[in-house]
């Protein structure tokens, strides 16, 4: 059966109209080398059941993840999901990844977001939240674009500690934009940023810092906040693990400009690292420079209450290329999801949650440093992921700990070449006392 | 639709109505009428060097967001506070309190560029 239904003629008759000779001219661009000339190197056809065996036999190479014994974080954190989450979000309505422009049809969807909007305000402190963006890293490189477009500064300091995958990604977006992005580590043993060391200076339009940090230490933002007011910089503040806001205050407290996180932590899963969900939110003064959808309250022409999308003239669709942003949709699903775990959990569940989180996380850097040779890598204060120095090699720990059906930590020599041996070890509510002393109990092993 | 006589126009929409050396530049009768309701004004800042056409703020509409351009050169020396908070006075008095921007205006013989009332009224027949 052929499934391409162009005859030779009719290629032709295309290429002559486009005035080009062959199909290969037009990937004229593509360097010689890397192109593929030959047909893909692929077995046969093969009987629709004997493939299914086949395939079947690969899943089975998988080893699922027990999540009682997974201790890797790193900025992507296993929580319970009550599975009343997914139970609602199988509702038909509110199944789409898009926001919905007709608010005639979208009453439900636009209410869902609105109510995200006001938790994640409510959340980071914050006096105006969007719809959501893709994930949290690209949520920062937004931030990082807007705060150089409002203050008209080309230097956009960004603190060693900021997840390294978040800073890679706002690397890509501000390339080629007149944007200078700086990334000033200032020193590991600390723990937090040293703002002293960050070299603001008058031309800086922002400085970026994560907190928790992505060594699971809590940043002084009072601190990074005055460092920014000498010079009138904006402060942008990441948040990888929002659930740490159940316990600590949130960014606009300490007088963040922007407040980015990843949201996947409410609602979501990890599911070969996706899909992420982005919350961004700004004080009302920066509203029209903010990216993303917004959904807005109104009232209809009978008094009713109403849902509609609201600001939308900053949107591409509208300003073209002088639109603050080319994000014209949001996570709509993961946003609904994230929203029902946190009405289902509440204020005062989430609090608990992160007590439970800080509990654990506590009791396994207080029983792992017990170790000899095993210490903390700085005495800062940490909220569910904990950087510790040891005496072995990361990777013959974490292999050790395969055997034991227990997922290790993170290797942070991929991302700190100086800290030859040291693993990120994350703790949430889904380690139990027994699972944190099983993995104390392998760690033991490789004690001086 | 009003064209006032002692003011002057450019092919941008912006009317320009001059006192010594200072130059008070808002949108026309006819743009207002075109953007619809305004909702927002963003203002340049005090003291900014503004050249020939360029963009010094942007009108915001229900329907759409318009660059608004300034018809001369020179240093912006005041801004109409007012529409801050009520932006809609472009719409009910574009060329009396929907004044944008006042301009200290750096070459007056820019202002020869511009149209008078009546020349651009034939203008904006044309471009309808």
């Amino acid at each position: 059966m052929r499934f391409i239904p162009l005859t030779d003629s009719d290629r032709s008759e295309m290429l002559e109209k486009i005035g080009v000779s062959s199909v290969s001219e037009l990937f004229a661009d593509i360097p010689e080398q890397i192109r593929l000339y030959d047909p893909l190197n692929l077995p046969g056809p093969e009987p629709e059941l004997d493939l299914m065996e086949r395939f079947e036999e690969l899943a089975g190479e998988n080893q699922a993840l027990n999540p009682r014994k997974s201790f890797l974080g790193a900025g992507a954190y296993l929580h319970h999901v009550p599975v009343a989450v997914d139970q609602l979000l199988l509702r038909s309505e509110f199944f789409t990844c898009y926001t919905p422009y007709q608010p005639e049809v979208s009453q439900g969807t636009l209410a869902a977001i609105y109510e995200f909007q006001t938790y994640t305000a409510a959340l980071t402190g914050m006096e105006i939240a969007n719809a959501s963006m893709y994930d949290g890293a690209s949520a920062l490189a937004e931030a990082v674009i807007m705060s150089a477009r409002i203050k008209k500064k080309p230097k956009v300091i960004v603190s060693g500690l900021v997840h390294p995958h978040w800073r890679e990604v706002t690397a890509a977006y501000t390339r080629t934009l007149d944007i200078d992005l700086v990334t000033v580590d200032t020193g590991l043993e600390r723990g937090v940023t040293d703002s002293a060391q960050l070299a603001i200076d008058d031309t800086t339009a922002a400085v970026v810092v994560q907190s928790p940090n992505f060594l699971g230490n809590i940043e002084d933002l009072r601190e990074i906040r005055s460092a920014c007011d000498s010079v009138g910089a904006l402060m942008i503040v990441a948040v990888a693990e929002p659930v740490s806001l159940g316990l600590l205050k949130g960014p606009g407290h300490f007088g963040a400009d922007v407040a980015v996180a990843e949201g996947r932590s409410f609602g979501g899963s990890l599911s070969f690292g996706g899909p992420g969900l982005g919350m961004f939110a700004v004080n009302k003064e920066y509203v029209r420079q903010m990216p993303g959808r917004l959904a807005g309250k109104t009232k209809d022409t009978q008094g009713r209450e109403g849902y509609t999308l609201t600001l939308s003239t900053r949107e591409q669709h509208i300003r073209r290329e002088k639109a603050t942003s080319n994000i014209c949709s949001n996570q709509a699903l993961c946003a609904t999801a994230a929203v029902i775990h946190m009405s289902l959990l509440g204020k005062d569940g989430l609090r608990k949650l992160a007590i439970q989180n800080l509990s654990a996380a506590a009791y396994l850097s207080r029983r792992v440093t017990s170790l000899n040779g095993f210490e903390r890598i700085s005495g800062a204060h940490f909220f569910n992921e904990v950087a510790i120095n040891m005496p072995v090699d990361p990777q013959v720990v974490n292999s050790r700990l395969a055997k034991e059906g227990i997922q290790g930590g993170l290797d942070l020599s991929e991302y700190y070449p100086e800290l030859k041996s040291s693993m990120l070890f994350c703790a949430t509510e889904m380690n139990t006392k027994k699972s944190i002393d099983q993995l104390v109990s392998v760690l033991a092993e490789f004690e001086k | 639709m009003k064209f006032p006589e002692d003011l002057r126009f450019s092919k941008g929409h912006e009317w320009v109505s001059v006192a010594d050396d200072v130059a008070t530049i808002g949108i026309t009768d006819f743009a207002q009428d075109e953007l619809g309701d305004i909702v927002f004004v963003e203002a340049p800042e005090i003291g900014a060097t503004l050249t020939q056409g360029e963009a010094f703020g942007v009108a915001e509409s229900v329907k759409t967001v318009s660059d608004v351009y300034c018809p001369v050169a020179g240093e912006v020396v005041e801004i109409n506070s007012g529409l801050v908070d009520k932006p809609e006075l472009v719409n009910k008095s574009p060329y009396q309190d929907g004044w944008m921007i006042k301009v200290k205006i750096s070459d007056l013989s820019a202002l020869d560029e511009l149209m008078s009332a009546k020349e651009y009224e034939n203008y904006v027949l044309k471009s309808k």
